[in-house]
């Protein structure tokens, strides 16, 4: 068993020669075959390819070379991350064995920085859900009680770290679905700014939404991932032109003289072992220094109302390209009009339909002004607010998650009661500002707890600084 | 739990789902009325906004039309891409036709 347990301490060893990247990889790999059956974190565990790449990595070492900041890490990607000659289904029937001609740039990019891919895991269906439950391949456990949903919808990459099958994972948020898993799993989990990280390669459910970012055990290796990641990258149109974020100054600095705003107008929901956590971290911040500063985010209430029409409008447009022609599955039949129909009907499950049905009709003739366009004015509203609240402080504290992760199956009958799990992480997908979640104490059933720090775009690096001071927090038995 | 709501009906439901090209069953499209009616009541919350002279937002970069230089760069390998399709021939994809079946 490999005892370094974080991404930069294996990083350091392989890069000096004091571990090999294969050792690392064999010591994940056991990890995964003890427990996998039980978690289901994955839709594929690729053993081989990762020793094939861990003995890449361990040549390049012997030769004297660098392989890069991510030496022998093991990594496991959402399986909605384009991985060139290996199937990528988004969780989905309907792209059946389909493997992508394309690296997507951040799987590229990891593997640059000497990462090794050990897997794609599993996700609610196109990244469309709260618990992992609404999979074609059914659901992932979280690791801390497999009675109950390691959230979602990245879910498999939460579960995958907080299992130990991985010290680093991708997901993609589009409205939480990194935040709220990683604080459901009690792990760090980071949405950035919207344009820092390129999404050429992740199969798009709301592109103005998306955001691709990582799951780690510390806010370090959190960063770490991250500046490997980001950057712009000419293939995404909506790519900023900024160089990688730098991140890693900012962990040890401290949050003497940080504003750190409590939103008062914030929508209720959150359960009081939830609220008592939030409670604790401001305590923990101003005891090391913050300013704590009432702020006012009026319409961040408006949130899940503006993102359940514009995120389903644009998935509505984004899922049109499967239809049985280029990519996976085809349900045959006599003309196209048909095949169509019969591939979709018979690939999509139930959630992906529904949000389909919902998008369309909000971009149909005669509700598209009721509808999108009042929702895109909402959103515009959201993001003026945060950005007034913003004029007076550097980061704001909210929940991840209203509640501790629920048992599997409370939630499943309900598509409303699931939607407003995302209620604390949505608004910031909706302005395009930063997010992330870092686990502060437990809750309910000794479950962890995450507490959501936001900062305003491009500012990823003052998030980081709050958090790494929450971590410190929390490490020091604050819980 | 889910109401009846008088904000779409079936036969809206079944028009969205013919323009989204997936079939209902009879159980589905009742089902699918209810659900998407009891989500726009809840968002009927934004309908006493005054939203008035402002700007809808569409995406949150400053971006627009963003353009690279107009030279040769790399593609995707065609046999790759091609390979895989449900069907292809003769370097293309392959559909079943699109008019003119005679029953």
């Amino acid at each position: 068993m490999v005892d370094t347990t974080t991404a930069i301490e294996i990083a350091d060893a392989v890069r000096s020669g004091t571990l090999t990247a294969a050792d690392v990889v064999e010591s994940y790999l056991a990890e995964i075959d003890a427990r996998e059956t039980d978690i289901h974190a994955f839709n594929l565990v690729l053993a081989d390819v990762a020793r094939e790449r861990a003995a890449d990595v361990d040549a390049q070492v012997a030769a004297g070379a660098d392989p890069g900041p991510l030496a022998g890490v093991p990594v496991a990607l959402k399986d909605n991350l384009c991985t060139r000659g290996i199937p990528t289904t988004c969780s989905s029937k309907i792209l059946g064995d389909w493997k992508p001609p394309y690296d997507a740039t951040v799987v590229t990019r990891l593997r640059d920085a000497g990462a090794i891919v050990v897997g794609k895991t599993n996700l609610d269906e196109f990244a469309m859900g709260s618990s992992t439950e609404n999979s074609a391949f059914g659901p992932t456990r979280n690791p801390r009680d497999t009675s109950r949903v390691p959230g979602g919808s990245s879910g498999g990459s939460a579960a995958a770290v907080a299992a130990g099958f991985a010290p680093l994972s991708l997901g993609s948020d589009t409205g939480g679905s990194i935040r709220q898993p990683a604080a459901l799993c009690g792990t760090v989990g980071v949405k950035p700014t919207y344009g820092a990280v390129s999404r050429l390669g992740l199969i798009a459910f709301g592109s103005s939404l998306d955001q691709i970012g990582p799951f780690a055990t510390t806010v370090e290796d959190a960063a770490l991932a991250l500046e490997v990641i980001s950057g712009h990258d000419p293939s995404d149109s909506t790519s900023i032109e900024q160089p990688s974020l730098d991140l890693r100054v900012a962990l040890d600095q401290g949050v003497d003289g940080l504003r750190i705003g409590r939103i008062t107008d914030l929508p209720s929901g959150a359960s009081p072992d939830v609220e008592a956590r939030l409670d604790a971290a401001f305590d923990a911040l101003a005891a090391a220094g913050a300013k704590i500063v009432d702020v006012e985010v009026p319409a961040f209430g408006y949130g899940l109302t503006a993102y359940y029409l514009i995120a389903p409008a644009e998935a509505s447009s984004n899922l049109a390209r499967f239809d049985g022609v280029r990519f996976g599955s085809r349900v045959n039949a006599p003309d196209t009009n048909q095949m169509y129909m019969a591939t979709r009907t018979e690939g999509f499950g139930d959630e992906v339909k529904r949000r389909i049905m919902l998008g369309t009709y909000a971009l149909s003739a005669g509700y598209y002004d009721a509808y999108y366009g009042r929702a895109q004015k909402v959103r515009r509203l959201i993001a003026r607010d945060f950005a007034t609240a913003y004029a007076d402080v550097d980061v704001l504290l909210t929940p991840a998650s209203p509640t501790v992760a629920f048992e599997i199956g409370d939630k499943a009958s309900d598509p409303l009661a699931m939607y407003l799990c995302d209620t604390y992480t949505i608004p910031s997908n909706l302005s395009g500002d930063p997010g992330m979640s870092v686990p502060f104490g437990t809750g309910d059933g000794g479950m962890p707890i995450g507490v959501q720090v936001l900062a305003p775009a491009l500012e990823d690096a003052t998030m980081f600084r709050a958090a790494a001071e929450l971590e410190r927090a929390a490490d020091g038995g604050a819980s | 739990m889910l109401g009846v709501s008088d904000r779409i009906t079936t036969a809206d439901v079944s028009k969205v789902a013919s323009l989204a090209r997936l079939t209902l069953s009879d159980d589905e499209l009742a089902q699918a009325t209810t659900e998407l009616g009891a989500m726009l009541d809840h968002f009927a919350e934004i309908d006493a906004l005054d939203l008035d002279g402002v700007e809808p937002m569409s995406n949150p970069t400053h971006l627009v039309n963003v353009m690279r230089d107009d030279v040769v760069g790399d593609c995707l390998d065609r046999d790759e891409v091609l390979a895989a399709a449900p069907v292809a021939q003769e370097e293309r994809f392959r559909v079943p036709p699109i008019i003119g079946l005679d029953d």
